[in-house]
């Protein structure tokens, strides 16, 4: 019973990080069918720049979060610019996967140059060290604020892209981009701002996730297979998809760690297998896929 | 705004294949001439004979990716998976039972190709982002399952003791690489001609007819998915030999050759070379492993950094990767051949 529980919150926290992170992905995959494979390294920016915030600086936790999120984005809209709006569109698998591939190197490369190789760490607030009380049970309140932050993004972008005009204009264009270039939606100022969407979401989760998934120049290419698959099971464009997506693979994977250590990876990849075999276009189909 | 579908006619140009016609005239000089380099270099660079080898086993890998990607359009980051599992299977049975070379190679292709023949049946029903994760997954759990079965593979420490016999029975592999050096570059000459011969065949123009528009190779009876699962597969059988190629003249097989990274890399080396040529496979693999070679000797990352930025203006500015900016600047296409 104990173990369950362990099972649960970590596997619950973990799915959260990866739901925060990838769900970046997924709607700059739904809107301009880039598969960013530089999405992790935008993780990656994100958790040095609050760990040098954080420790070099000596800003508190939430000040850092918040810059962290905010420098990561305003460096990569030139990107935006520069690279990534040549490759939209869905007949340029290749050529996005070796452009973000290329990406993803110069950024590790860059980023052991400035901060070197060994694993940096995000000190946490005395807030988040201890342990809430749930009842008979104790939960890391690390985790408990993951997962509230988690819950937190995801109705924030229900909210975002069900409710309000942005949202409206964004699903317009994400169901037929010439369509709604024509009623008069500036479809490319709608790709800019997604895309800060899509990194600041990324910035956020690699900071909120370094106790999981830990900081070091590799980490951009290290996870981005899972943040993919994520993506390709909840379906590009469906939030709820990369949630529920990120929960399962999140849960599955912690199970095998605990109850089976030798096989973790193994057990994560056959449910991949398996869902994508039955679900092609991932388990929620997402409006797009 | 820039029409989408202007960009894509732009970036379709990626994976098409060379046309066939204007260049067969000077076609049959690419692989005479890939002899004669191997062999120059063989006496030229004596003390490289290691890099060389490994750069000829390489690029038989490449090859094979050439032919999934540059003649079938199937774009995939698990090529890996056959890879290993071809040097697992040849350096297994070298361990165990027999080390004769030509049956190591056999083994390691077959399989290779069983690997593709049952994972394609399966994932190439899938497109995009899919396909990529099945590929991805198939190889993660290839690695997985080579990890964890130890006692047959090593697990993370690696197979070794791989004492592959003198070829055929007269040429024994020697400390210095000669004899490593000429089988492989052999080797993957045979490979190169067996390849050239499949993309000309009826079999390899109907591949190339799935990969441009798949829709009317269906309406004009062919199945688009059963030409892939056979690409897949003959594709699978070279990266098993290629694969079986290393763990002869290596002695060794990591737990990596089956890995995401080796995948990874073996698609920048063949775009960097240029897809759908065969030769742009060899080509690209000795541009960058010799680079490698010389920067990575000093600092991994400046490698890195290097490498990425190569691709980044890959992608922008020359599409079609060396081989396609070489045709180019010697004229020999003529006008614009209609975005190809």
């Amino acid at each position: 019973m104990e173990t369950m529980f362990g099972i649960a919150v970590d596997g619950v926290a973990y799915g959260m990080i990866l739901f925060i992170i990838s769900v970046g992905l997924s709607v700059t995959l739904g809107l301009m069918r880039v598969v960013n494979l530089a999405h992790g390294a935008f993780a990656m920016v994100g958790g040095y720049v609050a760990s040098y915030a954080a420790q070099s600086v000596g800003l508190p936790y939430g000040v850092a979060l918040v810059a962290a999120v905010a420098l990561t984005v305003l460096a990569t809209l030139p990107l935006e610019r520069l690279l990534y709006r040549r490759i939209y569109g869905s007949a340029n698998e290749l050529a996005q996967v070796l452009l973000t591939i290329g990406l993803t190197f110069v950024i590790v490369a860059g980023i052991n140059y400035l901060f070197g190789p060994t694993l940096k760490r995000i000190p946490l607030p005395e807030l988040l060290t201890g342990t809430v009380e749930l009842g008979p049970k104790a939960i890391p309140t690390h985790r408990a604020f993951v997962i509230g932050a988690g819950a937190a993004t995801l109705l924030g972008l229900w909210w975002l892209l069900e409710r309000t005009d942005f949202g409206i204009r964004l699903r317009a264009a994400v169901d037929d981009p010439a369509m709604a270039a024509a009623l008069g939606i500036r479809t490319e100022r709608l790709y800019l701002a997604t895309f800060a969407l899509g990194t600041g979401l990324a910035a956020l989760g690699g900071v909120l996730g370094a106790e999981l998934l830990p900081l070091e120049p590799y980490y951009a290419i290290r996870y981005i297979v899972l943040f993919l698959a994520v993506v390709a099971v909840g379906g590009a464009g469906s939030i709820f998809g990369s949630a529920a997506a990120a929960l399962a693979l999140g849960i599955v994977d912690t199970a095998g760690k605990y109850l089976i250590p030798n096989f973790g990876e193994f057990f994560f990849y056959a449910a991949l297998i398996l869902i994508l075999f039955r679900w092609p276009h991932g388990f929620f189909k997402g409006r797009t896929a | 705004m820039t029409s989408v579908a202007e960009r894509d006619g732009k970036a379709g140009r990626m994976t098409r294949p060379a046309p066939l016609g204007k260049r067969r005239d000077l076609d049959w000089i690419g692989i005479p001439l890939i002899a004669a380099v191997g062999l120059a270099v063989y006496w030229l660079l004596p003390d490289d004979l290691a890099l060389l080898t490994r750069i000829a086993a390489s690029a038989l890998f490449v090859l094979s990716l050439d032919l999934v990607l540059g003649y079938g359009g199937i774009a995939t980051l698990g090529q890996a998976a056959m890879f290993g599992t071809g040097a697992y299977a040849a350096g297994i049975l070298a361990v165990n039972w027999i080390n004769d070379p030509f049956a190591m190679l056999a083994v390691g292709g077959l399989a290779g190709g069983l690997l593709a023949l049952v994972t394609g049946a399966l994932i190439l029903h899938a497109r995009g982002l899919t396909l990529l994760m099945l590929t991805i997954a198939v190889g993660q759990i290839v690695q997985e399952v080579a990890n964890k079965a130890r006692d047959w593979t090593g697990g993370s420490d690696g197979l070794s003791g791989i004492d592959p016999a003198p070829v055929l029975g007269m040429f024994r592999f020697d400390m210095f690489g000669h004899t490593s050096y000429l089988f492989a570059l052999a080797v993957l000459l045979v490979g190169l001609v067996v390849a050239r011969r499949i993309v000309r065949s009826p079999f390899g123009l109907a591949c190339r007819g799935v990969s441009e528009d798949p829709l009317r190779v269906s309406a004009i009876g062919g199945s688009p998915k059963s030409y892939l699962v056979v690409l897949y597969a003959v594709a699978g059988v070279f990266a098993g030999v290629a694969g079986a190629l290393t763990a002869v003249t290596s002695g060794i097989v990591g737990l990596d050759s089956t890995g995401f990274s080796w995948s990874a890399e073996a698609l920048v080396m063949l775009v960097l070379g240029g897809t759908g040529r065969l030769y742009g496979a060899v080509i690209g693999t000795a541009a960058f492993m010799g680079v490698h070679h010389i920067l990575a000797a000093n600092d991994p990352y400046h490698w890195m950094a290097f490498i990425g930025l190569f691709l980044i203006g890959i992608v922008l500015f020359l599409p079609g990767g060396i081989v396609s900016g070489v045709e180019r600047l010697g004229g020999l296409r003529r006008g614009k051949e209609g975005g190809a």
